[in-house]
């Protein structure tokens, strides 16, 4: 339980998925104009990763991994597909997105106002295989931990799009050096937001 | 001359990076030394290059319902090629390298470029385009990586350049440059360098 809850900390803070290591930029600077946005887009990617992390290491233990097989048939122990994992992974998340995507239209119509549009910008998301890809080359060896990374990261997505757009709503009204405007500010702004979270670093529960 | 024209437009005006803010988000993370940065701008080139070419030779044929999910499939296929290449040939590299090889297929350069270009020109300009942004992004990226390696180490593709002169009289490497931030630092100040240059692109 220990070693959850740090995992869980860890990630949301330390091994945060934009300052640490830059994955989900694209949509972090386009959709974070203002705070309701970014909002509906944090959640949505929240939503995504619980589901598609699990199951991405499922596919990756069970299926490619070498020797993965071997639940199979004794002699497919040598069997190595791990070369496919890119493409299956990508394949896992776009299918995922459009069955949730189909699920919430159906069950849930205002969530799906909320979301709907962030949906399917969702599944080039690089924090999403970003995850999946950490997760393989990790090892984690339990569906939990599995499931508890997948969610603390997205968290500290959540945090981070969230935390940022709130300054950009007050940059608005700062008198910013004129090349600097827009994107040269966004960038700054995302150094500074990540140097100050990384007085997390070395945090131990 | 148009040729050359669209192969050189990506390097400044149309920067992917500091103009068209596509595939910043793998970019940053290898910018620690250039030597990385390198095969990595080689690599995306390679995979614009020919996912740009193969989508316009197909461009006729792909239902566009589906064109996201072929495109994806052409991404993913040309990045594991490159994947086990890079393992074969530089093993040290692809290490350092770990899962960012991988999330080139999320690159929004590559998706861009595609929906933007290669669904609707023809394959030679499409090649040319996709070498184009690919070098383009290539610069960036080396770029950064070559501040942040003098600065943060004191050397350039491994080898130190500033002597030991210095460092006897009390220089000292910036290791702030080597940590993740300055990397959006660098980016922001290229930026800001590269608009008041050319004006046409500061935003209102």
């Amino acid at each position: 339980m220990d070693i959850l809850f740090n995992l869980f900390v860890r990630s949301i803070f330390i091994d945060n998925m934009i300052f640490a290591y830059f994955l989900g930029m694209c949509s972090f600077l386009a959709v974070s104009k203002t705070v309701k946005t970014s909002v509906g887009l944090g959640i949505a990617v929240i939503f995504v990763l619980i589901i598609t992390a699990p199951l991405n290491w499922f596919v990756d233990t069970y299926l490619l991994k070498a020797g993965a097989l071997t639940w199979l048939d004794k002699s497919f122990a040598d069997v190595d597909l791990s070369y496919l994992s890119f493409i299956i992974f990508i394949a896992v998340i776009a299918a995922m997105v459009q069955l949730v995507e189909m699920i919430v239209e159906k069950v849930s119509p205002p969530l799906y106002n909320a979301l709907g549009i962030f949906l399917p910008l969702i599944a080039v998301n690089c924090a999403i295989l970003g995850v999946a890809l950490f997760v393989q080359e990790r090892e984690y060896t339990s569906i939990a931990e599995v499931t508890v990374y997948s969610f603390g990261s997205g968290v500290g997505w959540f945090l981070a799009i969230v935390s940022f757009a709130a300054i950009r709503e007050k940059i608005k009204y700062s008198n910013v050096p004129a090349p600097l405007r827009g994107l040269g500010i966004a960038f700054i702004l995302t150094g500074l937001m990540a140097i100050a979270f990384m007085s997390f670093m070395g945090i131990k529960i | 001359m148009n040729t050359l024209k669209l192969l050189k437009a990506p390097f400044n005006m149309e920067n992917p990076i500091t103009v068209q803010v596509l595939g910043i988000c793998s970019a940053l993370a290898v910018t620690v030394q250039m030597k990385p940065a390198m095969v990595m701008a080689l690599s995306v080139t390679v995979v614009t290059a020919f996912s740009n070419l193969i989508i316009s030779l197909l461009r006729n044929t792909i239902p566009s319902r589906i064109r996201i999910i072929v495109q994806l499939v052409v991404i993913a296929a040309l990045v594991i090629i490159v994947d086990q290449i890079l393992k074969a040939y530089v093993y040290d590299v692809s290490q350092k390298l770990s899962v960012f090889v991988g999330l080139i297929i999320t690159n929004c350069i590559l998706m861009g470029r595609l929906e933007a270009f290669a669904m609707a020109q023809k394959p030679w300009p499409s090649l040319i385009d996709g070498i184009g942004n690919g070098i383009g992004y290539g610069l960036i990226l080396v770029l950064v990586s070559f501040f942040r390696e003098l600065l943060g180490s004191g050397s350039i593709f491994g080898h130190k350049v500033i002597p030991q002169l210095f460092y006897n009289a009390g220089y000292m490497d910036n290791g702030l440059m080597i940590l993740p931030p300055m990397a959006l630092i660098t980016i922001g100040t290229i930026i800001w360098i590269q608009r008041s240059k050319n004006r046409d692109l500061i935003e209102k």
